[in-house]
């Protein structure tokens, strides 16, 4: 417990990016200071320690240089905190695998919610939904063959991809309320369904995730600044 | 024997540092280079993203290029580390890396598929990004410190593409007035055996650019 504010953290409650750092941060039971940022009017510590993207998360650690990207500092949390609850798996085949849909679920798979949120209509909504339902489907397909059987990506207990897609689930809702259908559903990815109702109601998820409130108003943030 | 395959396209700069990695640690590998238009194991092995390189150990196919240097990091452990043992560093390299090839290296090439005024107004921002990697290199010859690692492989194209591509281009970026650390970087790292006994050599690469300037990318 005497670790207290030795980690800080710069984040916004809507960003998926920055919920997933605070699940791992919550699953290895550390304690850090959650500096919210407000992203129309960031802070001059976000800008100076983010020069290159001035985005959220980043992490400062003890002082030292600040650590950025969401993956970048999942996998630094990993390491410094190896034995409080392994994100990553030990064996290199196994990250392997993580690593790379990890990046998938980052640059394919929300790429498609965002060119959905950004085609007009109806029919052309329809186009990229059918994709999604395919990319849902290989997730699908990614989630009975890690998991083994088990209740997670990660196995017994929360993985890698559990945090990344799990900490995206909010945005999904949000989705599915806004557009009137189903990302995940019982025919298509039944072990998915199960598995988003029981990440969604992990203890160390609760207070990680934010209300749909923030969500909308965020979401009518990115309407108008990146339509 | 365990064996090791890789599968690639040419010129590729994603496949390129792979190769330099598996040199370097000195693990015996054989490569298969398909045609772009013509690549039926790619597309097996890597059914998402169609594309090389695809890293085939015992088997199983590991895709994406920095995640294969990683796991060639952690599979074959004791020789010629590529990531650093300190965390911090390690994320440093990491976070370099992504911006490289995000940024840097789409900058870069697209500066040289640009012609004209499209280019004039490009080689700002161009130039910018190369400043931020001149400032990757302090005091040391390589990016990762003392010796070439998981940066300097992810960098690799810079150093092995940059004179083809202004020999082909007719445009220079890599000036060593502006940025001498890089240019110092650039004839380190060639001259490291690994990676200057690696195929492709600058004649070749030049003659293949100025057969297409399309095939720049990958």
């Amino acid at each position: 417990m005497g670790k207290s504010c030795e980690i800080k953290l710069l984040g916004a409650a809507p960003s998926h990016f920055v919920n997933r750092v605070q699940f791992v941060l919550n699953l290895k039971s550390i304690e850090y200071e959650f500096i919210d940022e407000n992203l129309n009017c960031k802070s001059e510590l976000l800008l100076t320690s983010n020069p290159v993207h001035k985005k959220v998360p980043v992490l400062i650690h003890a002082n030292k240089p600040p650590i950025l990207e969401s993956l970048i500092i999942i996998e630094y949390l990993d390491e410094v905190y190896h034995d409080i609850h392994p994100i990553l798996p030990s064996d290199p085949l196994e990250r392997a695998h993580n690593r790379f849909w990890a990046n998938y679920i980052d640059t394919k798979y929300f790429a498609l919610f965002e060119e959905l949120r950004r085609t007009p209509g109806q029919e052309g909504k329809k186009e990229v939904k059918k994709q999604l339902d395919e990319a849902s489907e290989l997730l699908e397909e990614v989630f009975v063959k890690s998991s083994n059987g088990k209740a997670y990506f990660g196995g017994d207990d929360v993985g890698y991809i559990d945090v990344v897609l799990g900490c995206f689930l909010a945005w999904i809702k949000f989705v599915e309320k806004l557009n009137k259908f189903k990302i995940f559903d019982e025919v298509r990815t039944p072990k998915l369904l199960e598995w988003t109702n029981r990440i969604w109601s992990h203890e160390a998820l609760k207070d990680a995730i934010c209300g749909s409130e923030a969500l909308t108003n965020h979401y009518a943030m990115l309407q108008i600044k990146k339509p | 024997m365990e064996k090791v395959k890789l599968l690639g396209t040419w010129p590729n700069p994603f496949v390129q540092r792979v190769v330099w990695a598996l040199k370097l640690k000195g693990i015996e590998y054989e490569i298969i280079y398909e045609d772009r238009a013509n690549k039926s194991e790619l597309l097996k092995y890597n059914p998402i993203y169609k594309n090389a390189p695809v890293l085939v150990h015992n088997d199983i196919p590991i895709c994406d290029s920095l995640v294969i240097l990683e796991y060639i990091d952690e599979t074959w452990k004791d020789a010629s580390p590529l990531l650093p043992q300190d965390p911090l560093l390690k994320a440093n390299e990491r976070f370099w890396a992504k911006y490289g090839d995000e940024q840097v290296l789409s900058a870069v090439y697209g500066y040289y598929r640009k012609q004209g005024k499209d280019q004039e107004e490009a080689r700002e921002t161009t130039l910018a990004h190369l400043k931020c990697v001149e400032q990757l290199l302090n005091e040391n010859n390589f990016m990762s410190g003392e010796r070439v690692g998981f940066l300097d492989l992810a960098f690799g194209w810079l150093a092995d593409y940059s004179r083809p591509l202004e020999m082909v281009g007719g445009v220079k970026l890599l000036d060593e007035d502006s940025f001498p650390k890089l240019c110092a970087w650039r004839d380190n790292f060639l001259k490291i055996p690994s990676i200057n006994g690696s195929w492709p050599d600058q004649e070749n690469l030049i003659a293949r650019f100025q057969k297409s300037k399309q095939s720049l990318f990958g």
